[in-house]
């Protein structure tokens, strides 16, 4: 027997209550029909009794209290699943926005997923070589990671996205597995939603990309939704089409924020700046299901973007995020400021899976002990630069002054390169190893001698820079024929 | 099973039942038709609170609720060892094969494999006296790990009968005890023992042996005693992982419970394959034969992160009292703490600094004091070493968490944001850790390592703490304008950095140091600035020693000696007085 329920008892920012409900069950979904024949979705948040507290997916707005009927579907939030799935555009509640109607469901699964078991799990070990100097070599993305960038606004960390998803694709044409790109918006703009679709046209993949929309003027319930249902697609095309998935989540920050406005008009505690304390264990939740499964030949790599309110690595949502995801890549609003491109801020940079993906077999022997070393002399620049400012470049000593040197360069050829560049890891490589080399031999104390004698060039009249950078220079032209 | 106790409202993981009077506080219960294990929270005339281990996904009111009559506990038997569980003890490989690469709910499987035939050696007799805590049989666990069947807590009694030695199950019975009221036991292979209560011992021992870890910084400079406590905060990318995992692998412990208490999937999946290539080379066998891990990862249910912890160090007291030392590595105490916050938050009790319960310092002291050295009820002696990583929100050591463990724990490895930046690991800021279990442990050293031990350490800390006020200067006028004596410091406290504290986990030999060499690497660094000194002092320019490449040879030597070739110091030390001779000469 299927009852309706008329009217409801109380209204609260985006929750309606309802009462003398049988038979509810805890996330079961809701449909509300109003009065003038419109539908909204909800999902059932707290029962106490014949009491229910329903969270309406596309506001309360003009719900009154005896306008609307409301039904119980009698399942939780579920998402309509098929290869099919491949090339369309969704809201973020999952619900078709492109015209082309509804999916023909193959599967229709939970969007909050269960958590997959610790023992099933396989360690990620490939690395994907995104043709990124700094990325491949400093802090190697690896197949089933999570690695977001941390960036504020204004700075280029959507061309930094689009640039690792369109060369990361011509990586992974030999391998069998087919390549698809999720990509999740949260509350960013049409015009960067426009950007993505965009770019993905022009680099040939948007038949292979899933988009999940919920821009800035959606409803903040749906955004709530939204990476649920994205993660649910990247899980079902990884591991049941057997597809290397990637994912790519913007903006996490204001996830955060719709979470922390329907926490606060559900009435709960807060925490830190507001945000619910279960901050963590929620975009825990998200960020766990990267990763690969045994009997599966699929993955689900995730790049979620997040902008830091002020530029603040230590506001709640950076800060959580870094103690989720296996490292994070750093935008540096200095680096944007003095016309590199990508910013990647490369000390707070890191990758935690890198070491186990590296190295011989994988990329090359030398691989590791050059990036320790690339890191430690990096931050000797700091030091030689914070004590320049103070007692001037000139009156530093000789050593330090060779840092500085090496600091500028490191900047100019290794962390700056062209938006459609594309470095080997042979290239990066060796590009470290000349740039080490403009160091006396005495400091580097992070490599073997046998690796010195191998790469260390000693003669420093051979150290030729612009050959890495023949593609900035041409960009530079074709701006001046402008 | 029959009730009358059926759900009446469901917040998150929190779920109240309406009138009724069955359950005790703490609590075991199932919830709903799948039973979802869930326990006790809260108890008052109108309501009783109850926490759920597992998603509360379509659960209903009117659902039942079934008592289980005892308190949350956890199953102690052979089969721990090398085995994986998550927060509330259930076995993460036996899930897989029922359920797959993904956990569902309600996953009703015994803790340990009940099917499994021990060989099981009884050492009792008809007649004989066992009073709790005593060793009535053995089985061999693992290939080191030997299993002792322990008389259970509060039982003690006459052998009224006795089965043969053999190969028996987990519940057989292999002797029955009779007590002075004529009560009889039957005693198993396996007992049963609640999570949140320490089990009993005879009495604690004080602290006075080392831990060694194989790390320099810890053995060295902040050593922590077996039995001891001590935490490891830092912010992310730190590398509280890293050290947990390298003395998960090193240090001397009889066996490692490794707690990963809401972190990340992937790192247990690390642990799992690295732990069973990695051969313990006291054994020569896999690291898993030793190590048990427990997994509540981020995305499992947040009430069994809270569980994770109890569990974890139930299973290591049950070791302890059969006479080994146990380390537990809790990965991250932060986590455990910010499931109190999330379910305190859920039941609205008043919230303290922060939003954390007023009750967090009284979890974590509750916590930390169930370490310890102590004769067990066995006889022997036993231990269990609590390591606990902090995840500082921020990386603000002025919160809560990291100010309420660093008021219980005795050891403090604070990570150091700019040392992981040069990727200088392990990241421990010699300057802000900080150890009392020196005055303690120092007879160990002297006794095992000579006087020597202690003075080079000292010796080395004092170098430490000049180089930092020195640099203070530095950091303003720059490094050229200081005397000669003043750089010697500058110049050793960087050989003492890179050379000393700096340890590479990659490298074979480089990853575990035996404390003989750890005691010569000191002493090499200290000859040379000895020398060094008198040398300055006799106004030769500290410019024609660095020339000499003496400090740079000191930074290598933790590759160039390999470990188990102290007798190599020698020839460096006599290398360092050729050199330094031909300057004076």
């Amino acid at each position: 027997m299927i009852l309706d329920y008329v009217g409801v008892k109380e209204i609260n920012g985006s929750l309606i209550v309802l009462d003398n409900v049988d038979n509810a069950s805890f996330e079961e979904m809701v449909d509300i029909r109003l009065d003038d024949g419109t539908y909204r979705h909800g999902r059932i948040v707290q029962i106490e009794g014949k009491r229910i507290v329903v969270q309406v997916f596309e506001g309360t707005k003009s719900i009154s209290l005896d306008n609307t009927r409301t039904r119980l579907k009698a399942h939780p939030m579920e998402l309509s699943l098929s290869p099919e799935i491949m090339g369309r555009v969704f809201s973020g509640a999952g619900r078709p926005i492109d015209g082309l109607g509804e999916v023909y469901p193959e599967k229709k699964a939970n969007v909050n997923g269960t958590p997959m078991n610790p023992v099933s799990r396989v360690y990620p070990r490939n690395y994907i070589n995104t043709g990124i100097s700094t990325i491949d070599t400093l802090m190697t993305l690896i197949r089933g990671q999570k690695l977001p960038i941390f960036s504020g606004s204004g700075m280029k960390h959507n061309e930094l996205a689009v640039q690792i998803v369109r060369q990361a694709k011509i990586a992974d044409e030999g391998g069998d597995n087919k390549f698809g790109i999720v990509f999740a918006a949260m509350g960013v703009k049409n015009d960067v939603a426009d950007y993505f679709r965009r770019s993905f046209d022009e680099s040939g993949v948007l038949s292979r990309v899933v988009m999940f929309l919920n821009l800035a003027n959606d409803p903040i319930i749906e955004r709530i939704l939204t990476p649920k249902c994205a993660l649910t697609a990247a899980e079902y095309l990884a591991f049941e089409c057997n597809m290397h998935v990637l994912v790519i989540m913007t903006d996490m920050t204001s996830y955060a924020e719709a979470l922390r406005e329907f926490s606060s008009s559900k009435g709960e505690i807060p925490g830190r700046k507001g945000f619910p304390g279960y901050l963590y264990s929620d975009l825990a939740a998200l960020y766990e299901r990267a990763g690969m499964i045994k009997g599966s030949s699929g993955s689900v790599t995730q790049i979620p973007i997040l902008t830091m309110p002020n530029d603040d690595i230590t506001h709640p949502v950076p800060d959580l995020t870094g103690y989720i995801t296996e490292g994070q890549i750093v935008l540096d609003r200095q680096l944007e400021g003095s016309g590199l491109y990508p910013p990647v801020s490369v000390l707070p940079s890191l990758s935690r899976l890198m070491k186990d993906g590296i190295g011989e077999g994988y990329t090359r022997a030398d691989h590791q002990p050059l990036a320790n070393q690339l890191f430690a002399s990096y931050a000797r620049v700091q030091d030689a630069r914070s004590l320049a400012s103070v007692i001037g470049e000139e009156e530093l000593s000789p050593v330090d002054k060779k840092y500085m040197e090496f600091g500028k360069l490191f900047e100019q050829y290794f962390v700056n390169q062209g938006y459609h560049e594309n470095r080997t890891i042979e290239q990066s490589l060796d590009l470290g190893w000349k740039l080490l080399s403009t160091l006396p031999r005495t400091e580097l104390d992070r490599v073997d001698d046998a690796l010195l004698d191998k790469y260390y060039i000693e003669d420093k009249e051979n150290l030729n820079f612009n050959t890495f950078s023949t593609e900035t220079e041409d960009n530079k032209s074709s701006d001046d024929d402008v | 099973m029959t009730t009358n106790d059926v759900i009446y409202g469901i917040n998150g993981p929190v779920v109240t039942v309406r009138n009724t009077r069955s359950f005790s506080m703490m609590e075991m219960v199932y919830v709903g038709e799948s039973r979802l294990v869930g326990e006790i929270i809260g108890i008052n005339d109108n309501l009783t609170t109850i926490q759920v281990y597992e998603e509360t996904t379509g659960l209903k009111p009117g659902d039942p609720v079934y008592g289980t009559g005892a308190p949350m506990n956890v199953l102690l038997g052979p089969g721990i060892i090398d085995n994986i569980f998550d927060g509330i003890e259930r076995p993460l490989k036996a899930i897989e094969k029922t359920s797959g690469s993904f956990i569902s709910r309600g996953a009703a499987v015994s803790a340990l494999d009940l099917d499994k035939q021990w060989n099981v050696t009884i050492n009792v007799t008809v007649g004989d006296e066992l009073n709790e805590g005593m060793i009535y049989a053995t089985c061999p666990e693992t290939a080191i790990i030997e299993h002792r069947f322990i008389v259970p807590p509060g039982i003690n009694g006459k052998v009224t009968s006795v089965k043969p030695s053999g190969k028996y199950k987990l519940m057989d019975t292999i002797v029955t005890l009779e007590d002075n009221n004529g009560k009889k036991y039957d005693l198993t292979l396996c007992q049963k023992w609640p999570i949140r209560t320490a089990r009993p011992c005879k009495n604690r021992l004080p602290a006075t042996v080392p831990l060694i870890t194989g790390q320099r910084v810890i053995d060295t400079m902040f050593p922590v005693s077996k039995g001891g406590t001590a935490a490891i905060p830092g912010g992310f990318g730190t590398g509280k992982t890293m050290t947990q995992h390298q003395l998960a692998k090193w240090c001397d412990a009889d066996i490692i419970v490794y707690v990963g208490c809401g972190e990340r999937g992937n790192e247990m999946s690390q642990v799992l394959d690295e732990f069973s290539e990695l051969i313990d080379p006291k054994s020569g066998r896999p690291m898993t034969d030793r190590t048990v891990l427990i997994a509540n990862t981020s995305n499992m249910p947040v009430a069994a992160r809270e569980a994770s912890i109890y569990t974890g160090l139930t299973l290591a007291e049950y070791y302890r009292d059969m006479g080994y030392h146990v380390a537990i590595m809790a990965d991250s105490t932060s986590r455990w703490a910010e499931a109190l916050r999330e379910i305190s938050g859920r039941l609205e009790e008043m919230p303290a600094e922060e939003g954390f319960p007023a009750y967090l310092p009284s979890r974590l002291s509750e916590f930390y004091e169930r370490a310890g050295r102590v004769d067990a009820l066995c006889g022997s002696e036993g231990s269990v070493t609590i390591i606990g990583a902090v995840s500082p929100q921020g990386s603000d050591f002025s919160e809560p968490v990291t100010q309420n463990t660093k008021r219980f724990t005795r050891c403090f490895w604070a990570l150091d944001k700019s040392l992981a930046y040069a990727r200088h690991y392990p990241a421990i800021n010699w300057m802000n850790s900080y150890s009392e279990y020196f005055t303690d442990l120092d007879p160990w050293f002297r006794e095992n390592l000579g006087d020597d031990f202690i003075k080079y350490r000292n010796r080395i800390t004092t170098i430490l703490h000049e180089e930092s006020s020195l640099m203070e200067i530095v950091k303003l006028i720059g490094s050229d304008v200081l005397p000669d004596d003043q750089k010697l410091v500058i110049e050793t406290a960087k050989a003492i950095r890179v050379g000393f504290l700096q340890q590479n986990a990659f490298h074979a030999d480089d990853t575990f140091v035996p404390l003989e060499k750890q005691k010569l690497m000191m002493k090499a660094i200290l000859h040379l600035y000895n020398k060094a000194k008198t040398i300055i002092a006799a106004a030769i320019p500290i410019s024609s020693i660095m020339e000499l490449g003496l400090f740079e040879k000191l930074a290598k030597m933790k590759y160039d000696i390999p470990n188990n070739k102290p007798e190599m110091f020698d020839d460096l030390i006599s290398d360092i007085d050729t050199a330094l001779a031909a300057l004076t000469s």
